[in-house]
């Protein structure tokens, strides 16, 4: 690769990269690693605080224990592998959808002139400022009169709205010289051609960033998914932790907990490895 | 801000807009504008008496030294979270943009803690910094520090404000790394046989290409500090001890999903997307001007 | 080629879970299709596991147990979220038959006619007994009317009583057997367990719900005027009476001298004993099987005795009140009555729950309270109270004394609130913010304004 060459490289810099970054991994990935170590030791233990630095010799129990019922020592529920699959189903959606109708919107905000354009970015801008937490019984309502309680789209397509990936296609589009769009108007291309051909092949990184970003929120979602749906078939791995977790005087099994978190991470860690293959190639094509 | 170069078409920006204004519009704004009805009423939790009070609950809440005191916190709180969440990302960033061995693995680490479930991630919180079960609370103490935070209002803050921030960090670090990887090289090599110091080449030519990527963040991360982090709060201080660590959205939170207070809640939200529709608009204003593109 | 290869190796790792997921959902489906013919009966509940496992056990149960009704009960989230929950439901014409509403929410539920179908109308259009003198009164008490009509299913109930560590007394030179009865002896054991160099001698769960609202039933005093609100939505609070304050000022005074740490909201204090560190704790009696099973010593080190009280107080020690959850009967939405196959089969399902051998199964599996006596003298009459020293200490602590108009429960409206503010003011009292006497003041000013709000909001 030719990067070598930009000079980014200098052997004291070096050492004081890899120093910053072990720490920042030490301090970052730190919980992490108290939630694996915790997963491989009794409940007992964590309970009362006396969870050691290191991994103890119950891993293999744990983990059968959390994907064979997932939910304790003394009962059953939704099994793991079905929560499991309806994230996996949530997250996808969501990521996806949230990037087809943001990066289509957003090109309409930057690329057109048209009455009602400032309104249209404002109006999806605002999205951000009333999470569904603080206005559930509205939304509920609104889900309920359109008969997708219950169903896979009343879970994701409220979801789909993000004001945030368009505000980064916005200042990703920004920043495409004007010249790639005049080149192109004179070859002839209209907006579709130049948008397919050019915008989006550039935008693969941020793609894939938000890619990253949008499936581990549509995995992590909570609230949601447990209020507008009723049929246990379609309960997610997060729901089926915090069911865990209890917050009166109930005693958890907290390394169930932790051994299911740590399966419920594993999805989107893969995304993540995944899609940094994608940021070495966004790199080496800018540099044709 | 717009191009210059734009594309003539008078239908098709509307039908490239259409399916995300029709989500937000359904599920949005709909229900949003009922939020802004009931601000305006006074009800019973399941809405069987209803009675219109006009500005009666806005007036109670500006009324209530609580509710400063909220503001005060929130200004404090979100500051705190948006640097600390900002500037170790793009530290982070910068280094593993690097081209350094394993640089890929130490990408996926600073990323993975993104993948947390937010109800674990608090409980986490709880076991590290819990002052007699928590592993660095008990190191605090027997360092000396007098660490309780269910008694000590600048201990609560500074645990809701590093908790807060930590959940941001990889996703800042995310995007710092793809604005950085989208410079053409060609720009750094130029400015590498010019001879410019490191420190001069960051400030002088990566800052500035990274300004549209840094102002991105610098907006979320404000609406996240404003308005996503009552989960956190909520798990880790309940707001307390006292009110030291409510913020705005944790009282619209409290007020409308514990106490059951839609009209209050309401009015609560209706005052708080207002600032912070002032203070976005003052971002785009002014600060967007200082954004390279 | 990078790119394809990790799009393939992406592919492979979602088949492999979706294939995982397929097969554990058929089998889910197969046991959900036998259960459609039946009537469905939504059932939405706040305990988590392993507890909420063995409520929809119950339920489970019951639907096995009779050919009409299927009652298909659900985890909606902690107690607030339920609520929330079901609130929206109903708003949006959508609720479930039945929901479990921690005990500070029945004021709020009971004021929501035309929300709610009471237990004792539901009993009387379907025809089903169930015989409410057995229960324990403070049970039962919380969940009615003064006149003895009952609005909700009284089910999974708690009390607070005190845990404490014997070794740490052993070390103290105190009788690992005899727990402080009184609030002088108490002072006394703390003092010699610090003495002894315990960092912490004591503290407390739930602050509010141990220390003022338990505190007022076991001193036989109002938390609030009109029968703690029993009488109408007109109470106002009663926690800056001079007995109160000297309270508050006994825990500030122990907090300064070390005897006392305040441990947090809610159940935060539970983790200090469990850890070992503190040697006393009020708590919820649901708290018993997370002591056993974390505290440091285990079964034979944890000790469960009642409150302590203050000797000097006429009245004093009189039956505490409870905690916990009932199950109330909700309409569909607004003008959506349930049918009376549908009613039938809430009832069918209370009536269950009533039954001695589930309640004392309930009790024996989980630690809460016997609610009825019969099921206390069903387990009674087991070894499980020899097996289990301890476990009966809730109960014996409910049913001493008299019930009166200050242990039959709270009626405020917005009580989740008001608990919140008095943690705000006491916890400015430990900071030394403001003395206990301005807290309580403060606590019943701000407690005030918030009853007077629900009550205005509820006024029909």
């Amino acid at each position: 690769m030719s990067t070598e060459a930009v000079g980014r490289t200098s052997t004291a810099g070096n050492w004081l990269a890899y120093a910053i970054l072990t720490l920042g991994v030490v301090v970052f990935a730190f919980p992490i690693w108290m939630a694996f170590v915790g997963s491989t030791w009794d409940a007992a233990t964590i309970g009362r605080g006396d969870l050691p630095l290191y991994p103890g010799d119950l891993f293999w129990e744990n983990y059968a224990q959390a994907w064979s019922s997932g939910e304790g020592t003394r009962v059953r529920g939704t099994p793991v592998g079905v929560m499991m699959l309806n994230s996996l189903v949530m997250a996808l959606a969501i990521a996806l959808g949230k990037i087809a109708i943001s990066i289509l919107s957003a090109y309409a905000v930057v690329y057109f002139s048209f009455p009602g354009r400032m309104l249209a970015f404002w109006m999806i801008f605002v999205t951000l400022m009333l999470p569904v937490e603080v206005r559930i019984v509205p939304t509920y309502q609104v889900v309920v009169d359109l008969g997708l309680f219950d169903s896979y789209a009343g879970l994701i397509v409220p979801l789909i709205a993000s004001a945030t990936a368009t505000l980064l296609f916005r200042q990703f589009f920004l920043t495409i010289p004007d010249e790639l769009v005049e080149a192109a108007k004179i070859d002839g291309a209209g907006p579709l051609r130049f948008f397919w051909d050019v915008v989006l092949p550039l935008s693969r990184t941020n793609i894939a960033a938000l890619f990253v970003i949008l499936f581990i929120y549509g995995w992590n979602q909570y609230l949601w998914p447990m209020l507008i749906t009723r049929s246990k078939g379609l309960e997610t791995i997060v729901i089926g932790i915090t069911k865990m977790i209890g917050t009166g005087d109930a005693q958890n099994d907290w390394n169930l907990i932790m051994a299911t978190t740590i399966l419920a991470m594993l999805p989107p860690v893969l995304v993540v490895v995944f899609m940094q293959r994608w940021f070495v190639k966004g790199l080496v094509d800018s540099e044709k | 801000m717009q191009k210059r170069v734009i594309f003539p078409n008078k239908i098709l920006p509307y039908a490239l807009l259409a399916p995300q204004i029709a989500i937000t519009v359904l599920f949005f704004f709909l229900p949003a504008g009922q939020a802004i009805w009931q601000s305006l009423l006074m009800q019973d939790a399941f809405g069987l008496r209803v009675e219109f009070v006009w500005f009666e609950n806005f007036a109670r809440i500006l009324k209530d030294p609580n509710y400063l005191a909220a503001i005060k916190t929130t200004v404090v709180f979100s500051s705190a979270v948006t640097v600390l969440a900002m500037a170790p990302a793009l530290l982070l960033a910068l280094m593993a943009d690097r081209q350094i061995r394993a640089a890929d693995t130490f990408k996926t680490l600073i990323v993975w803690p993104y993948a947390v479930a937010p109800a674990v991630a608090a409980v986490l919180w709880l076991f590290m910094f819990h002052p007699s079960i928590g592993v660095v609370g008990q190191l605090l103490i027997q360092m000396g520090v007098k660490w309780n935070y269910a008694l000590d209002g600048n201990q609560a803050m500074l645990l809701v404000i590093l908790a807060s921030a930590w959940k941001q960090v990889s996703y800042n670090f995310l995007f710092f790394l793809a604005g950085l990887q989208s410079i053409p090289k060609s720009i750094l090599e130029a400015a590498s046989i010019d001879g410019a110091s490191a420190r001069t080449r960051f400030w002088t030519v990566i800052f500035p290409l990274l300004s549209p990527t840094t102002f991105f963040l610098l907006v979320v991360n404000v609406v996240y500090a404003f308005f996503d982090t009552f989960g956190t709060i909520d798990a880790l201080t309940k707001g307390g001890p006292g009110t030291s660590t409510v913020t705005l959205i944790y009282r619209v939170y409290v007020d409308g999903n514990n106490n059951l207070n839609f009209g209050a809640s309401a009015a609560q939200s209706v005052i708080l997307m207002a600032v912070v529709i002032a203070l976005t608009a003052v971002q785009f204003r002014y600060i967007e001007r200082k954004v390279h593109y | 080629m990078i790119f394809r290869r990790s799009l393939f190796a992406a592919t492979a790792a979602v088949a492999l879970i979706a294939s995982a997921g397929l097969a554990q959902a058929q089998q889910a489906q197969a046991q959900q299709a036998q259960a459609q013919q039946k009537v469905q009966i939504d059932f939405w509940h706040g305990l988590t596991q392993p507890l909420g496992g063995l409520l929809e056990q119950i339920a489970a149960d019951f639907s096995a147990s009779q050919p009409r009704f299927q009652i298909n009960a659900t985890f909606r989230g902690a107690y607030p979220e339920t609520m929330v929950s079901s609130i929206a439901a109903f708003r949006a014409g959508n609720a479930p038959h039945i929901v479990q509403m921690f005990e500070v929410g029945t004021a709020t539920m009971m004021a929501a006619r035309g929300a709610i179908i009471p237990v004792h109308e539901l009993l009387r259009t379907t025809g089903v007994a169930i015989d409410f003198n057995d229960y324990i009164p403070a049970v039962r008490g919380y969940y009615a009317l003064p006149n003895g009509n009952q609005m909700s299913m009284p089910f999974n109930s708690s009390t607070t009583i005190m845990f404490y560590n014997k070794d740490a007394f052993r070390k103290a030179g105190l009788n690992p057997e005899q727990a402080p009865r009184t609030w002088a002896e108490m002072r006394q054991a703390t003092a010699a367990l610090k003495a002894s160099g315990h960092a912490c001698p004591f503290t407390t769960a739930w602050p509010t719900w141990a220390q003022f609202e338990q505190f007022s039933a076991l001193h036989n005093v109002p938390l609030a005027s009109a029968q703690n609100g029993m009488e109408g939505m007109n109470a106002e609070l009663r926690i800056n009476s001079p007995l109160h304050v000297r309270h508050l000022t006994t825990l500030v005074d122990m907090a300064k001298d070390n005897t006392f740490r305040y441990g947090g909201r809610d159940g935060a204090g539970d983790a200090l004993f469990a850890s070992g560190e503190c040697a006393i704790i009020h708590a919820s009696s649901g708290f018993r099987a997370r002591a056993l099973r974390e505290v440091p010593g285990g079964a034979a080190n944890v000790g469960a005795a009642m409150l302590p009280f203050y000797d000097d107080v006429a009245g004093a020690p009189n039956q505490t009140i409870i905690g916990g959850a009932s199950f109330w009967v909700l309409n569909g939405g607004p003008g959506r009555v349930r049918s009376a196959d549908e009613q039938r089969g809430i009832a069918e399902f209370f009536a269950y729950l009533a039954r001695p051998e589930v309640a004392a199964k309930w009790h024996t599996d989980t630690g809460f309270l016997p609610v009825t006596r019969a099921a206390f003298a069903r387990v009674q009459a087991t070894d499980f109270y020899r097996q289990n020293p301890g476990a009966d200490v809730p109960v014996q602590q409910m049913l001493r004394g008299a019930s009166t108009e200050n242990t039959r429960g709270l009626r405020l409206g917005n009580m989740p609130e008001i608990r919140v503010v008095i943690q705000e003011e006491i916890e400015r009292a430990f900071q030394g913010q403001q003395t206990p006497q301005q807290a309580l003041d403060n606590a019943v000013r701000r407690g005030n304004e918030i009853l007077r709000n629900f009550e205005r909001a509820n006024r029909s």
